[in-house]
């Protein structure tokens, strides 16, 4: 008995060094000097970072990313969270297929979604371009703001908005000073999440992009061109450390919040 | 200024089917502590919200300050409320939760920390005004939730059951603190409870209800001893009821038959026709275990119990048509104590006056 | 306070944009695979209603089949993920400690990180180039002429499993988390191994949260059609990929949704059968109330 739970741990270990392995060989091979990603190691360079920063065509295509990440991510939590508002306050007629309908889009899988907006898109003579990107996001980011959103008012007391009403406030009032500063802490994590969700995301932007690419597409299309990959293995791993800085910090915000 | 502070004349509260408050007359006057007083359900929390405003009568009148306030919104009332579990502003300070009423109303900053700091000094809670309500106690955080309410200088206070959270020996302190403060601020406070021992200590005045309908308002010392019907007169205390029939009345007495005792005068609390029905109610402690002297009513029974509440000894005594009586006997010591043993017959006696006659 | 105008006013914004670009396309869609073709443009009207899309998929000997690859692809993805990550998740739940959620955070970080990376890395592991066959022949294990692993079937679920598993990993624990330890102090009184209450109380509670996972590996997994491309090569293509052709070079609209659909119906279906084993219902009323 001792024995399986000595396994266990080591199950855990062995996990994690394969789930980081092949990015630490990315990590690795950023810094190779030579195209063929291949052992033996030629050299270590750091000219695929230099190349990177040059690169105007992969820094544009990160910064459409950053950027319909932003908009995507506020966008949705704005959305997400007047639903979720009016899905655990009120009462309303049809209230179960709205929220049925507000959580779908997680259920379908991005190729036939991508491909239904294609379809509108060419039907309304909407050029794609990252705005259509965008809009394609929201719609499977809101799933996520609104449960996040929601289940932080569910823990809300309804006392403090007749305590609110009792000193005199009105709703607006009421929802400035009261509701919205409780729930900020959730609306965040809306925010962060719809933005991971947005900016790594690949299917839905290859159906729906115009010109500019985003980052994954762009990513996508360099696959084919062995001599300039280094530099996107480069940006994978900024982008990689980027995001693992941004999730330890998220936590740091999370932990310090609940211990106010 | 003349007239009550608090008028309903007629208010009936509907929800949906349920008739929750029933047709009643409810006159508060200006500075008074007034209780409300009932089991749950008996509609005294909504009528504390119809006050409040965070609900209108579906019907009848609701004045305040002689001034017709039953479909005013809550927050353009000038009364305040303490909630049953606070309802403290998590995100706020203690300062920022009790400046949260005079902030609405755009106060400038130096009159809001002064009124602030007069109100936190009132409740002994000065020190504390830094700090989140998620790292007061309990009894702290009822404080603050008291000096929120009381800082507008509302015309009226009103109190949900907010001592319910609270432990047996913090909750007997702050009744009394609550009665200080009440005659401190001077204005009127209704407080809303299901406990009769709180109310009859802190009250000046109080509305026993039942199934959304005010059975009797009243002092403490009238409701103990005057209680209309059988309802209050078991709710406040307890008691000892014998069913009976008016037989006759002459001015202020009632010739009243009971089965197994006769005819016996008593005091109807309200006044009664002849042939009602009724019931003789005594309280424990005017009942005595012993031959009936003088005047003295009786009847016969077997003593089932007997236990030592510390101060009192408590006697069950079976009557012969199976009801039970409890008798409270002064304990004065063990050598005073009477030597009933359980089984015994015994006579439960009484004077004439000790008893009354309510109503069903 | 209440007005009903508010609540509308809140539902508005969100219900629109769900309308207008979820549940709109989803039926054109639909109507698009009835259409025999895309002549008149996307709002042509008079063209007549056919069932030969249908007809062509079910009837022709292609496409059925592989759906049914594809879905037993996305089964062996979800089954092994969600098999590979249950006993960590098990260890993370039952683990005493205060580190529980930096060594949580650790295994979830891979995950946020982009999968299209993480795809292109096992590229490049797998690749006759690649670090594995290069690594084995430096060790003089191997030649280097033909690629280990990469270019088939097998390289698509050993990736899609890779992608996946610290995904999974999160349902499975919250599971876990919700189980009462008392019951299984319970079951100990009761003479139970260790063993024996981890089979009759453990597992069998967790299950939900297993259900959970797996349902949300399966759904993104049938449609998958980008791991396919970068390490499938050409026996390891799946159904998405023949509907991303359709809607790209090889223009079909109206083949690729009816393709669409049935994977819909298909996808629909299985979420019907997982949310009656969830009592979602139950759900659903808790937040009606």
């Amino acid at each position: 008995m001792i024995s399986r739970f000595r396994v266990l741990p080591a199950y855990y270990v062995f996990l994690v060094v394969l789930l980081y392995l092949p990015l630490m060989v990315l990590l690795l091979f950023s810094f190779n000097d030579g195209t063929a990603l291949s052992f033996p190691l030629r050299g270590f360079t750091s000219d695929w970072y230099e190349g990177m920063l040059a690169n105007g065509q992969l820094l544009g295509a990160a910064r459409n990313s950053a950027v319909v990440g932003i908009g995507v991510s506020t966008v949705a939590t704005v959305l997400g969270t007047l639903a979720a508002i009016a899905l655990v306050r009120y009462k309303f007629p049809g209230k179960t297929l709205f929220l049925m309908v507000a959580v779908t889009p997680l259920l379908v899988p991005f190729l036939i979604l991508g491909v239904a907006l294609l379809i509108l898109f060419s039907a309304l003579d909407v050029d794609r371009s990252l705005l259509t990107v965008g809009a394609a996001h929201v719609v499977v980011a809101i799933p996520y703001t609104v449960l996040i959103v929601a289940s932080r008012l569910v823990g809300f007391d309804r006392n403090l908005e007749e305590a609110a009403y009792d000193l005199g406030a009105s709703f607006p009032y009421f929802l400035r000073r009261v509701l919205v500063p409780l729930i900020a802490p959730a609306m965040l994590a809306a925010w962060l999440v719809a933005f991971t969700v947005s900016f790594d995301e690949f299917v839905l932007a290859s159906f729906t992009i115009g010109r500019e690419p985003t980052l994954p597409v762009f990513i996508f299309g360099q696959v084919r061109f062995a001599n300039r990959f280094p530099q996107v293995v480069a940006l994978a791993s900024v982008v990689m450390i980027l995001s693992l800085g941004l999730v330890l910090l998220a936590q740091r915000l999370q932990s310090a919040w609940t211990r106010r | 200024m003349s007239g009550p502070s608090v008028e309903l004349v007629g208010v009936s509260k509907r929800y949906g089917e349920v008739l929750a408050v029933d047709d009643i007359d409810l006159a508060i006057d200006e500075g008074e502590f007034f209780s409300i007083l009932g089991p749950s359900g008996c509609g005294k929390t909504s009528t504390l919200r119809m006050i409040a405003g965070f609900e209108f009568p579906t019907s009848g009148s609701l004045r305040i300050n002689g001034m017709e306030t039953a479909k005013v919104p809550a927050n353009r009332r000038n009364v305040n409320m303490v909630f049953q579990n606070y309802a403290l502003f998590p995100h706020l300070s203690v300062k920022e939760n009790v400046a949260f009423g005079l902030r609405v109303k755009g106060m400038e900053a130096s009159v809001i920390d002064q009124r602030v700091a007069e109100a936190l000094a009132m409740v002994q809670l000065d020190a504390m005004h830094q700090r989140k309500p998620g790292q007061l106690s309990g009894g702290q955080q009822q404080r603050v939730a008291l000096a929120r309410a009381l800082v507008n200088r509302p015309s009226v206070l009103l109190l949900d059951e907010p001592l319910g959270a609270l432990d047996q020996k913090l909750r007997k302190e702050m009744q009394f603190e609550l009665k200080r403060l009440q005659r401190e601020v001077g204005i009127t406070f209704i407080y809303v409870t299901h406990d009769q021992e709180e109310a009859l200590t802190m009250s000046d005045r109080i509305a026993v209800m039942n199934h959304g309908r005010v059975l009797q308002v009243d002092d403490s010392a009238n409701l103990y001893d005057r209680p209309v019907t059988k309802f209050v007169a078991s709710f406040i205390g307890t008691s000892n009821f014998l069913p009976g029939r008016v037989v006759g009345v002459t001015d202020d007495l009632a010739e009243f038959e009971v089965a197994d005792v006769g005819v016996i005068r008593a005091r109807p609390v309200a006044p009664l026709s002849e042939g009602a029905m009724a019931l003789l109610m005594i309280r424990p402690e005017r009942l005595r275990l012993a031959a009936p002297a003088h005047n003295d009513n009786s009847v016969e029974g077997v003593v089932e119990e007997s236990v030592f509440v510390g101060n009192d000894v408590l006697h069950m005594v079976k009557l012969k048509d199976g009801t039970v009586f409890t008798i409270r006997d002064q304990n004065l010591g063990p050598e005073a104590r009477t030597a009933v043993k359980i089984g015994d017959s015994v006579l439960v006696s009484w004077s004439p006056a000790a008893a009354m006659i309510v109503s069903d | 306070m209440k007005g009903s105008g508010v609540r509308w006013a809140l539902l508005l914004p969100p219900g629109l944009v769900l309308l207008v670009l979820f549940v709109v396309p989803v039926l054109m869609m639909v109507v698009t695979s009835f259409r025999p073709d895309l002549r008149g443009g996307p709002f042509a009207w008079g063209w007549e209603p056919t069932i030969e899309h249908y007809q062509s998929v079910i009837q022709g000997g292609d496409f059925l089949p592989l759906l049914w690859t594809s879905a037993r692809v996305a089964l062996l993805v979800s089954f092994l993920a969600c098999a590979l990550a249950y006993p960590v998740a098990y260890y993370l739940a039952f683990r005493l400690g205060r580190s529980t959620a930096l060594l949580l955070t650790l295994l979830i970080i891979p995950f946020w990180t982009s999968y299209l990376l993480r795809m292109i890395a096992w590229k490049i592991i797998l690749g006759s180039n690649g670090a594995l066959n290069s690594f084995l022949s430096f060790l003089g294990l191997t030649d280097t002429s033909a690629p280990v692993l990469l270019y088939s079937r097998s390289a698509v679920v050993v990736t899609l499993i890779y992608v996946w598993l610290p995904f999974v990993a999160l349902p499975i624990y919250a599971g876990l988390l919700r189980i009462d330890r008392s019951l299984l102090e319970a079951a100990a009184d009761l003479g139970a191994s260790r063993f024996q209450a981890f089979r009759k109380v453990t597992l069998p509670l967790s299950l939900p949260g297993v259900i959970a996972a797996f349902v949300m590996v399966f759904i993104p997994t049938v449609g998958e059609y980008v791991a396919p491309i970068l390490v499938g090569g050409t026996r390891g293509a799946l159904y998405g990929n023949i509907i991303e052709i359709l809607f790209g070079d090889g223009i079909n609209w109206p083949l690729g949704s009816a393709l669409a659909m049935l994977m819909l119906v298909g996808v629909f279906a299985l979420i019907v059968i997982a949310a009656r084993v969830l009592r979602v219902g139950r759900l659903i009323e808790a937040v009606e109330r």
